[in-house]
């Protein structure tokens, strides 16, 4: 109910405002040439007066700062670009240094192997040589200590024969028989015990 | 007064009336917002150009954006040749958006809604551009007269339209803006007046009806502005870069 009263007085009172505006007369204020003069008069002063001070004094002051500001932008850009070459070829350097010492730490490194090798080779060779002397040495002594050992035992042989003869005995017997019976006994079967 | 939608566009003496022989040039209120209007270009632009620093101020940016913007549009449109025409082409494109933006605060006087203001502006486009045009080309200038490529009997019919349209530029450049000014304050002024007499029961309509005009009306100051400012480098690209 309130809407449609709202809604009429608004279609309603459309009447009024047509008597309203009627009242008004006069054309356009536009056409009337009453003041064209001194329209014309102040348009040339003040925009004559802007474009001067515009062209003379402030444009060139932007121009010049809008120049100036692209210009710094673009040294400084230079700048960063050379610093950033600057620290390229520091990397760069630093990269060979590293690699360089690291050439130069693999080969002092190979160096000290190779003579702890040389070191290492010469001992055992020393030590070898030793090992080989003594080894022949003992050779020597066995071989010594195997040709007498069948005297020895002959010699033994002999006596403990000749004694234990006695014993049975009694009576002395020549050694020389009893020897000239163990060295046939003995060449008899020292084939048997030496093998050679 | 104040229920005549054409009041507003009323010009009335400030102060005595100054006459120059025959000629009345008093102070008058379209005077004062001509001088309202310079003056704020000319302080706005000063306190932008004053100090020049790397990161710039509200201000200063103001005006770079406004020259950047300007000198891109005329190298768009004109090319470079057009280069020593920038200060004029920045300072009328300054002058009209300012004129109609100062329209737009109630209670003002819009100068660029008179006809005589506009065109005096167009007027003096309209013959420095064919001085450049005969400077820069001697009478070649009159081919832009004679478009290439048309039949020959098509010729003097083409020939005709072509100069009529050469010379109604100054006419539409000027009506353009004039009638684009006039229409949109008369229309407020009525919206305006639909408000008052429709009282607070059924004002709220025609309220918002002005409240959205104003929004559309700031938008024609700007684009106004805008266009008498490409339509001039349009101009001046045809008296400097002959293409016919």
């Amino acid at each position: 109910m309130v809407k449609k009263i709202y809604f009429q007085s608004i279609f309603f009172s459309f009447f009024f405002i047509k008597d309203a505006l009627a009242a008004e007369s006069g054309g356009m204020p536009q056409l009337n040439p009453e003041f064209w003069v001194s329209q014309i008069f102040w348009l040339i002063l003040t925009f004559g007066i802007m474009y001067l001070v515009l062209s003379k004094l402030i444009l060139p002051k932007i121009s010049n700062n809008l120049e100036s500001r692209k210009s710094q932008i673009l040294e400084n850009i230079e700048a960063a670009e050379k610093q950033r070459e600057d620290s390229d070829a520091k990397l760069k350097e630093y990269d060979e240094i590293i690699s360089k010492s690291k050439l130069e730490a693999n080969s002092i490194f190979n160096q000290a192997r190779e003579k702890a090798l040389k070191d290492i080779g010469a001992k055992r060779e020393v030590l070898d040589k030793q090992i080989d002397n003594e080894i022949a040495e003992a050779e020597k002594e066995i071989d010594v200590l195997r040709k007498n050992a069948p005297d020895k035992i002959n010699k033994i042989a002999i006596e403990t024969s000749s004694e234990l003869l006695q014993k049975l005995i009694g009576a002395e017997v020549n050694n020389s028989s009893i020897s000239a019976i163990v060295d046939d006994l003995s060449k008899r079967n020292g084939d048997k015990y030496y093998g050679n | 007064m104040a229920a005549n939608p054409m009041s507003q566009f009323d010009v009335y003496r400030i102060g005595p009336q100054i006459k120059v022989g025959a000629f009345d040039i008093s102070f008058t209120n379209a005077s004062l917002f001509m001088i309202l209007s310079t003056v704020s270009i000319l302080l706005i632009f000063n306190l932008g150009s004053k100090k020049n620093s790397i990161l710039p101020n509200k201000i200063q940016l103001l005006a770079e954006l406004s020259y950047t913007f300007v000198s891109k549009m005329i190298s768009d449109t004109a090319g470079s040749k057009a280069k020593p025409y920038f200060a004029f082409i920045f300072s009328l494109f300054m002058f009209v958006l300012f004129c109609n933006m100062f329209g737009m605060i109630p209670y003002t006087f819009t100068v660029t809604s008179h006809i005589i203001v506009t065109f005096v502006l167009a007027a003096f486009i309209f013959i420095g551009v064919t001085v450049i045009g005969f400077i820069k080309h001697g009478f070649g200038y009159l081919k832009l007269f004679v478009p290439s490529g048309v039949p020959a009997v098509l010729l003097p019919l083409i020939v005709v339209i072509e100069i009529i349209s050469y010379l109604s530029r100054p006419i539409s450049l000027s009506v353009r803006l004039f009638a684009n000014m006039m229409a949109g304050h008369t229309m407020m002024k009525v919206f305006g007046g639909f408000v008052i007499s429709l009282g607070i029961v059924g004002g709220w309509l025609p309220l918002s009806f002005s409240v959205a005009l104003t929004g559309l009306e700031i938008l024609v100051a700007f684009l106004q502005a805008y266009v008498f400012a490409i339509l001039t480098c349009i101009y001046l690209n045809d008296a400097l870069n002959l293409h016919h």
